[in-house]
């Protein structure tokens, strides 16, 4: 990643079709690190008027929106266009269509008859070090430029230049944040069952430019991203003394979290990056505290003697859910974030756990065991509404995207009598249980999805 | 000590290796070679009073024979009151990550406190929770599950 810091200059249609829609504009003025973008205009071609590209995620759901994708060129060109038709094929929502790229305005009745919806053309020219990808989205049925937009970065960050392009068609034609520019921190897992070596990793959210954090000298579990994404919650059983430290993505350091005499573990942070929830034991339970990252001040919310854990925030940071077994059996109850009493929301049959909540905030994800296997499902955070997405001999630790439209999960296989069978991946799945796919991870467990990249 | 750097689950494996070792003694015929455990040594422990009790289901209670055993344990930490333990928890992989390093906690802390009320010093116990990462059994059945609920005690 190159460290130079240059503002969005976002095509005037992108500013007209997100002002139309009420929301941010395709990524804000958060955007930095390198990523230049310009806006082109299609000559002699009218523009889309706002919304007319909007098509609804609902049909999205029914029918992938049919998109022509043209080859870019060749060498880095055609490896920008390969991870664009990955990240929109492999969501599910768009039906890629390959082509050749036409010499100035498409023919739009030729996509037509292909059936497609939307056609992307552009070029990729090499300057030297740096990369200058002239992008165009089109809407084929009217034939209007939706967004032409030129991006020039660091050679090196072909991919991200092509995450952001999918990101831009995703957003413009369903009206909704992309989270394609974003990355997945998990555990590498390597070595015999009983012991096996765990490794803190972090990928792109396609399973890219994986890398290793930590040596694996260590059992090292569930990382968690900080908000700015810079910085990632987990415990480490460094030294045999299970706790939980905070590692940062840019320096590498690695610092302690709270001083507490129990095992710390399951952290969160929450949403304004301020504090980090977790759980500490205490004789045969475990409660629930925050630590102030700037005063390293704690504030203890649960006491139930129960195992009170898994907290996770509201993304408006009012609300906990956690798992605690003060009832009997694990189950998942909702606390106000300052503690206090707890409403229990869990009632189907079985255990629950590792619930986390949406960053939409209309949805909390969690893994429920009945009679020796695993679900992984859905519910309102008021209780009602489960769904299962998909079961398994294991399936746990969900993580939402960036936009909460789909879970990466962990996913075992029995290891059978002897052992053999074992495996464990991540997988990823939409929130209607469609289009789960495995990542290549490799020997994984413990996702986690990072906000969007900056 | 070697002893120190393995955790529950190494356990095993240095067992076996020793049962290895002691049968290499036979075949040899090295006679004069001792081959019992050194005394308040976690073989010796092993070959006394049994490092590990067993728990059902999501329980943490104490059966009559876990309770059998950590009496066996507490009379040979009160024979070698230099020693000091760590006790592991471990459940089977039929809970959540989180949850089970909560439950394998309990199930330590069960044992734990079992032994001091028994007499042991609470100041030469530990405690530790592997939740379900250190299977002793690494099949997923009935017998290996039950295997897996455990609490190990391991001289430090």
């Amino acid at each position: 990643m190159t460290s130079s810091v240059k503002p969005l200059i976002p095509d005037d249609d992108a500013d007209r079709l997100a002002a139309a829609f009420g929301r941010r504009g395709f990524m804000g003025a958060g955007v930095a690190g390198g990523l230049m973008a310009t806006p082109l205009f299609a000559a002699g071609v009218a523009h889309a008027q706002a919304g007319d590209a909007e098509i609804t995620v609902d049909q999205a759901r029914t029918a992938p929106i049919p998109i022509v994708l043209p080859s870019l060129g060749s060498g880095v060109a055609q490896q920008i266009t390969d991870v664009i038709s990955a990240d929109l094929g492999n969501c599910g929502l768009f039906r890629p269509i390959s082509a050749s790229m036409p010499q100035g305005t498409p023919d739009f009745g030729s996509y037509k008859s292909m059936g497609a919806r939307a056609a992307m053309t552009g070029r990729v020219m090499d300057q030297g070090g740096s990369l200058r990808v002239e992008f165009r989205l089109w809407d084929v049925v009217t034939g209007k430029q939706i967004q032409g937009t030129a991006y020039t970065a660091s050679a090196q960050d072909w991919r991200r230049i092509a995450h952001v392009i999918a990101d831009v068609i995703y957003g413009r034609l369903l009206g909704e944040q992309g989270y394609f520019n974003s990355r997945i921190a998990y555990i590498a897992r390597s070595g015999p069952r009983a012991r096996q070596t765990t490794r803190l990793a972090i990928m792109d959210q396609d399973g890219a430019d994986s890398r290793y954090l930590t040596n694996g000298q260590w059992l090292t579990l569930t990382p968690r991203f900080n908000p700015a994404n810079s910085e990632l919650a987990f415990m480490s059983y460094a030294n045999y003394r299970p706790r939980v430290y905070l590692f940062n993505l840019n320096t590498g350091q690695q610092r302690l979290l709270g001083d507490f005499s129990g095992i710390s573990f399951a952290p969160r942070f929450a949403p304004d990056g301020r504090s980090v929830v977790l759980s500490v034991t205490r004789g045969g339970g475990s409660d629930i505290y925050t630590v102030d990252l700037a005063t390293m001040a704690r504030r203890q919310l649960t006491s139930s003697g129960a195992i009170d854990t898994s907290p996770s925030y509201s993304p408006d940071g009012s609300q906990i859910v956690f798992n605690s077994d003060r009832g009997g059996s694990p189950q998942l109850y909702i606390m106000s974030a300052a503690g206090g009493d707890a409403k229990r929301i869990s009632y189907g049959h079985g255990h629950y756990g590792s619930p986390v909540w949406s960053p939409r905030g209309d949805l909390i994800a969690f893994s429920r065991i009945a009679n020796g296997s695993f679900s992984l499902g859905v519910m309102a955070p008021d209780g009602t509404g489960e769904r299962i997405l998909t079961q398994g001999f294991t399936v746990e630790s969900p993580t939402f995207c960036p936009n909460g439209r789909v879970l990466a999960f962990c996913r075992q296989s029995s290891a059978g009598s002897n052992g053999a069978g074992f495996a464990t991946g991540i997988n990823t799945i939409d929130i209607t249980g469609f289009h789960e796919r495995a990542l290549p991870a490799g020997s994984a467990s413990d996702p986690t999805w990072s906000p969007l990249n900056k | 000590m070697k002893l120190k750097l393995l955790g529950a689950a190494g356990m095993a494996l240095f067992l076996a290796a020793c049962s290895d070792h002691a049968n290499k003694n036979v075949n040899t015929g090295a006679a004069t070679q001792q081959v019992g455990p050194a005394p308040g040594s976690e073989a010796d422990l092993v070959a006394t009073a049994g490092d590990r009790v067993l728990f059902a289901l999501n329980q943490n209670t104490l059966s009559s024979d876990a309770k059998a055993t950590l009496d066996k344990q507490a009379a040979w930490l009160a024979k070698y009151p230099q020693v000091h333990v760590q006790i592991a928890g471990n459940c089977d992989d039929r809970g959540t990550e989180e949850y089970n390093i909560a439950l394998g906690e309990r199930r330590a802390n069960a044992a734990h406190d079992y032994l001091v009320a028994k007499g042991v010093d609470a100041s030469r116990i530990t405690t530790i929770s592997y939740g379900k990462d250190r299977p002793t059994a690494v099949g997923d059945d009935e017998a290996s599950w039950a295997q897996n609920r455990n609490a190990i005690t391991a001289v430090q």
